[in-house]
């Protein structure tokens, strides 16, 4: 049950786009087109995934037992930047056509600063183990991926619109997201 | 002469032409996320404006000492530093403020401003213009942030500072205080901005 409240809370009522505001600068920049905001979404749900389970072991088993958890910072964003590189090399050798879909969106996601909240915030979960933090991760890509694609379809029908001059470009785009995210928030109640 | 005119047009930069929120678009997860009210945007501001100086600094300070493959890790890890410190100071000192913006304080290190003036000026230029360049993008930065938390503050909770200027059971417009409000307001703003700079421009 509580998997399940997880991942309704992480996709639905505190979307970590909508509602918490992290990862803002992919959801803006690559949702011009459905098809690129897919590949978007799926390397974010392979890094995501990864990174907050390689963090939380670090945190658990290297830096609180020895003391050093203001180095938390540092560590999680080097770690984050190795391992994109890494899943970069990998994927290229074990999955070219994997790689040629995320390969344009790796290097991005070093900066996506959803990668480095979720890792932090999944250390503050209550009653945590490592499979509630990973899964934790998981629905938070998903709600990711669900803000993303959404944003993306309206986008592209918004090309058609007859927007007014000063409102064209950020403006609008901004707005619409104001709206999906007042949507959002209608599912408050839910869990 | 012509060197303090470079300059005042180094720092001007940052708060109108390339305004890191309003023209640049950088920095937008902390922008959204803490501006429910002026003062958390202001101490935001001057958080990430004093992480931007002193990485500015160092950056400029040891540029020639770091191989150009491996300088974006080595930017990172000297924004890691400050940010940590930072953090620390504002447990230390601002608790009040440290709850507020939880965690978007360790989220300073992955601000695009930040690695973004490193990158594009900091590592090209001399220490006096870094500081000036990161004094004019932090004032910008600031400023921005600032103007969105006191406009939600104003129309979502009737108060500026914490101030309150409504009677307690008036009915504000809440929803600026709420997530969707930030992005409203901040499409609002920015359209007043542009109005505005391509008026005088």
């Amino acid at each position: 049950m509580d998997y399940v409240i997880i991942l309704i809370a992480a996709v639905f009522v505190n979307n970590i786009v909508l509602s918490q505001f992290l990862g803002i600068c992919p959801f803006l920049g690559v949702s011009n087109k459905v098809s690129t905001s897919f590949g978007m979404s799926g390397a974010v749900l392979f890094v995501m995934t990864i990174s907050t389970t390689v963090t939380y072991l670090l945190h658990q088993y290297v830096l609180v037992p020895s003391g050093l958890n203001y180095l938390r910072t540092i560590t999680f964003i080097l770690v984050i930047a190795a391992l994109v590189q890494m899943v970069e090399i990998i994927l290229k050798k074990v999955s070219p056509p994997l790689y040629q879909a995320l390969g344009v969106f790796l290097p991005l996601i070093t900066t996506n600063c959803a990668v480095l909240g979720v890792a932090i915030l999944a250390l503050g979960l209550d009653n945590g183990s490592l499979v509630k933090a990973v899964f934790f991760a998981f629905s938070n890509s998903l709600g990711f991926s669900l803000a993303l694609i959404v944003f993306a379809s309206i986008r592209e029908q918004l090309e058609l619109a007859n927007i007014p001059e000063g409102m064209k470009g950020v403006p609008i785009n901004l707005l619409v997201a104001g709206l999906l995210s007042l949507a959002f928030l209608g599912f408050t109640a839910l869990v | 002469m012509a060197k303090t005119i470079h300059q005042k047009q180094n720092f001007l930069k940052g708060i109108i032409k390339e305004n890191p929120i309003f023209v640049m678009l950088l920095g937008m997860c902390p922008t959204l996320g803490v501006t429910s009210s002026a003062f958390n945007g202001l101490g935001m501001g001057v958080a990430t404006a004093f992480v931007l100086l002193m990485s500015n600094i160092v950056v400029s300070l040891v540029k020639n000492l770091i191989p150009s493959k491996v300088r974006i890790p080595a930017f990172i890890i000297i924004i890691a530093s400050f940010v940590t410190i930072v953090e620390m100071i504002l447990e230390a000192f601002v608790p009040f403020l440290y709850e507020q913006l939880g965690i978007f304080i360790p989220l300073i290190v992955v601000n695009c401003i930040i690695l973004g003036r490193a990158e594009a000026f900091a590592s090209k230029n001399n220490v006096l213009s870094s500081v000036i360049d990161a004094l004019g993008m932090g004032l910008g930065f600031t400023m921005a942030l600032t103007a969105l938390g006191s406009f939600r503050e104003i129309l979502g909770n009737g108060s500026l500072f914490g101030l309150s200027f409504v009677p307690d059971d008036a009915n504000t417009f809440i929803l600026f205080i709420l997530p969707p409000g930030a992005f409203i307001a901040l499409a609002y703003l920015t359209v007043i901005f542009n109005k505005l700079t391509t008026k005088t421009s």
